[in-house]
């Protein structure tokens, strides 16, 4: 189970991988998205998946009664998964306005800040 | 405030019994004063008139609290607080060393000068939009990270910071804001997401992310698998953070799109938190591993130093070339975490502090140029120093702080790290940092040159009379007077007196390589 879950993690890394290099903003964004996914996955599977029963300890008992599932890796990924979608959020709003103000979804020219044809800085007075 | 709170059966034992004494809350008291003033302004949000002063109160706070927790933890040793009191590793919690707790007073007191010049600058429409919220829960994400004894808590800081620096940086969106907010939030999102990878790799193989647990499984010999990679994938990450070569062409192309303040506290905590970030997690929990990969370090600190200060050399934009020396500056930091010896860390740790202070200092005075002359182009600079000589001397004392000249802070930075390479025989990387010295020497005098010496924007002759500049309004004058007055002082005085810096970085070095106090105090059980 972990090494398929493992080849997906690796799917997933390679496809935002190579959205992230894409120069257009939209293909970036997804890159992005899938990106904060394949490292959800990754912890997911980092925390070991075991088909056990769910982390309650029984009411008669003071600590569990045998092996247990791991419960950390889902509390790390709800956290993960809340900042990466707020993050997302963020970057989807951005790249819209970019794209309303400079005119522009291709990061090859997104030069505002740093202009193409500026001339050399001065050598004397 | 001795809690005594209802009785708690422990059936576990894995509480803490011993009562909270209220100085422990000094530990959170970093992140918690920024956290309720970033509530408290976010709801005061429409009455402008108010929020400036506010921040500056909360700022101050801030710097006390930060102030009193460096005078413990020197007093003794590392402390530490788990939430929830229960017993490490299980519970998040928060270890302060003394490099920790000397970086988050020094970024204390940068937020607090730094409050004082927003005061005069922010507008209302920034303040509408909570300019002073981000700027305060970004301090509480810069203290967090600095405090946090917990791998995933920092990525959690990280995180905290960054959203919020978000905000401060497209606060405003003009065109060249939305370019440089793009490369920026895109390229430190992919860092973060990288250091969580990492982390998570970390979890899988050593099943805590306690960092005084992990230390000690690492440490303990007995874990198999890939910790190398583990500790490159940590140092890949924090490096882009920390803006290194060749990952670093995120920061020229945002640092100087902001508003002046803006850029100023960026430069100055940003790139610092990745450097603590690097000394913490590759230095302090992966020792053995960045012995292993120290060659590779040393060949990007020599080159982040050299690209660095050319690029600066090849600039128009004054923050241009201020962003290339943070990148330059951070290349001398790298260089000491590649040796990695005691009087190395003490000299990163003391180039950390001057760079913050001087950085931050650079980009206000920027600001008061963009002022005086409606530019930040260096042909369209000039005549300051007939209006201004005061402004100018301070500039020239900040010029030689940055270019690693007596007698200024950044000049026993340089020669604590040129000491550590020679010590090491490292020859060619104590020459990267003199080289780099040089033409950081030469990039900012020609800043200081065309901007104060020369009589007016290029073009106007020698001996011309005096260029007009823009006069200042009287509360602006006064605000750039004080946040930059208080910056230069603390730079010339740290290069006079440098003993007690050099003596707490020393202790804080040595807190980091031999970290057995940080140990004992997460695992003491008292606190």
């Amino acid at each position: 189970m972990e090494i398929a879950l493992a080849l997906l993690v690796g799917c997933f890394f390679t496809v935002s991988i190579y959205l992230l290099l894409s120069k257009y903003v939209i293909r970036i964004l997804l890159g992005v998205a899938i990106l904060g996914n394949a490292v959800n996955l990754l912890i997911f599977t980092a925390g070991r998946l075991t088909k056990e029963i769910p982390p309650i300890i029984p009411e008669a008992l003071q600590v569990p009664d045998g092996i247990i599932a791991n419960p950390l890796p889902q509390a790390l990924i709800l956290t993960a998964i809340v900042i990466s979608f707020s993050f997302f959020a963020f970057l989807l709003v951005l790249g819209y306005r970019a794209f309303q103000d400079l005119n522009t979804d291709d990061t090859d020219s997104m030069r505002f800040a740093e202009p193409v044809d500026e001339p050399n800085p001065p050598l004397g007075y | 405030m001795a809690s005594k709170g209802p009785e708690i059966t422990d059936v576990t034992g894995i509480l803490v019994n011993a009562d909270l004494q209220l100085a422990d809350f000094l530990i959170v008291a970093p992140v918690v004063i920024p956290i309720l003033f970033s509530a408290l302004l976010l709801m005061l949000r429409t009455r402008p008139a108010t929020q400036g002063r506010i921040a500056i109160i909360g700022m101050a706070l801030l710097a006390l609290a930060c102030f009193g927790l460096l005078q413990r933890v020197l007093d003794t040793g590392p402390v530490t607080m788990t939430m929830g009191r229960w017993v490490p590793p299980f519970g998040i919690s928060f270890s302060v060393d003394i490099a920790g707790a000397l970086l988050a007073f020094t970024s204390s007191v940068i937020a607090f000068v730094g409050s004082i010049y927003a005061n005069s600058t922010a507008s209302k429409l920034e303040m509408r939009y909570g300019f002073y919220p981000f700027f305060m829960a970004m301090m509480a994400g810069v203290s967090g990270a600095f405090l946090t004894g917990d791998l995933f808590n920092l990525y959690v800081w990280f995180e905290v910071l960054l959203i919020s620096s978000f905000g401060m940086i497209v606060l405003g969106s003009e065109k060249n804001q939305l370019d440089g907010t793009m490369k920026y939030a895109f390229l430190n999102l992919v860092a973060t997401t990288m250091f969580l990878m990492a982390t998570g790799y970390t979890y899988g193989l050593t099943g805590t992310l306690n960092m005084a647990d992990i230390w000690t499984k690492v440490n303990s010999g007995l874990l198999e698998g890939p910790v190398t990679t583990i500790a490159v994938l940590f140092f890949l990450a924090f490096a882009m953070k920390a803006a290194a070569f060749p990952m670093n062409f995120w920061l020229p192309a945002s640092y100087h799109t902001p508003k002046f303040l803006v850029s100023a506290v960026f430069a100055g905590l940003l790139t610092k938190v990745g450097v603590y970030a690097l000394l913490r997690v590759t230095l302090m929990l992966f020792a053995d591993q960045r012995d292993l990969f120290a060659e590779i370090i040393a060949w990007i600190a020599a080159l982040t130093m050299i690209a660095g200060v050319l690029g600066a050399l090849a600039q128009n934009d004054i923050r241009r070339i201020f962003g290339y020396l943070v990148i330059s500056g951070i290349g001398t930091m790298l260089a000491g975490l590649a040796i990695g010896s005691v009087t190395a860390i003490t000299g990163i740790l003391v180039y950390a502090v001057h760079s913050m202070i001087v950085m931050t200092a650079l980009y206000l005075a920027a600001g008061v140029v963009g002022r005086m002359m409606n530019s930040n182009d260096l042909r369209q600079v000039g005549g300051i120093y007939a209006a201004s000589p005061m402004f100018a001397a301070g500039f020239l004392i900040l010029a030689l702080s940055v270019s690693g000249l007596p007698p200024t802070s950044g000049f026993w930075g340089k020669f604590i790290l040129v000491k550590a390479t020679v010590e090491l025989g490292a020859w060619w990387l104590t020459a990267a940092i003199l080289i780099s010295g040089l033409l950081t020497s030469i990039a900012i005098f020609r800043v200081w040159i065309f901007t104060f010496w020369r009589g007016g924007p290029s073009g106007t002759r020698d001996g011309a009379e005096a260029w007009k500049v823009e006069p200042l309004n009287q509360e602006y004058q006064l605000a750039a007077f004080i946040s930059l007055g208080v910056l230069v002082l603390a730079t010339f005085a740290l290069g006079v007196f440098p003993e007690v810096l050099i003596g707490t970085a020393a202790d804080g070095a040595k807190g980091l390589l031999y970290p057995t106090g940080y140990i004992e105090s997460v695992f003491g059980g008292t606190q």
